[in-house]
């Protein structure tokens, strides 16, 4: 048993932690989640009898991503959802509901180089935002965990989450147009 | 009439639950006559494939490994609990 989780991590160890990472954008949780992922899966009675290994971890590994999620839930109540009006994001609009600055334009990347130059500025973007709520971020618009489950496993309410999805992708969406090429 | 900040919202929203009728329907009204919220809009639904397309990205990078220390941790936690 011990040397097929071996021979698991050996094979297995670099996707599995690749997918962490992408996920929550730091190497040492991302490292945690793949040792949680490996401790639960040798502890678990079905373990020998996985015939596909790969899918199965990375089952585990997604669980543990929203473990590590968990976490850090306090720090994100209390730095992003402080009160209502906070949430208003009065910053971007003025008193009467308008753009403070009006949207422009992106020029979308055309080649290989201009994508990598985007997406190295969306990556700086994202390390700016909380942690946590990038985080959820990545959660939810990648389209791979269902909303009401992620507040569920989170323990927030549907709605904080809308708040905090509007405030993730309001600040991502200024800093890149203030970042990118625009015009 | 929705102002743009309401309209940013629902924008928002409309991408993590379904929108009301009535939402629909003073959004889509808010859309037709304001051109920055149009732009607001596509720019989230930019944002959102940057976003797949980064972390495909990550997944697929195979110059990205688990650091060797770490590996060895883990092979030393498999066999602590054996």
């Amino acid at each position: 048993m011990t040397s097929t989780a071996h021979e698991w991590l050996n094979a297995h160890g670099d996707y599995l932690y690749r997918f962490a990472l992408a996920r929550l954008r730091d190497a040492h949780l991302a490292e945690d989640a793949v040792q949680e992922t490996f401790l639960a899966a040798i502890k678990n009675p079905n373990f020998a009898a996985q015939s596909s290994p790969r899918t199965w971890l990375t089952g585990i590994l997604k669980h543990k991503i929203i473990d590590t999620m968990r976490k850090g839930q306090r720090e994100v109540v209390a730095s992003d959802l402080m009160n209502e009006e906070d949430a208003n994001m009065d910053e971007f609009f003025d008193a009467t509901g308008h753009w403070a600055e009006k949207p422009i334009a992106w020029n979308m990347p055309s080649d290989a180089l201009e994508q990598k130059q985007f997406l190295g500025i969306l990556q700086n973007c994202m390390d700016k935002l909380p942690k946590k709520l990038a985080a959820l971020f990545l959660m939810r618009d990648v389209h791979e965990t269902d909303n009401e489950e992620i507040c569920k496993e989170l323990q927030i309410t549907t709605t904080n989450a809308w708040v905090m999805l509007y405030r993730a992708r309001m600040s991502l969406r200024k800093c890149l147009e203030i970042n990118w090429i625009t015009g | 009439m929705l102002s743009c900040q309401s309209a940013s919202r629902l924008v928002s929203q409309s991408l993590d639950r379904p929108l009301h009728w009535q939402e629909k329907l003073a959004l889509r009204f808010h859309l037709a006559i304001c051109r920055h919220c149009r732009r607001f809009a596509k720019q989230l639904n930019q944002l959102r494939s940057a976003v797949k397309t980064m972390m495909q990205r990550t997944e697929a990078d195979a110059s990205i490994v688990l650091n060797p220390e770490a590996k060895a941790r883990i092979m030393h936690i498999i066999q602590q609990h054996h």
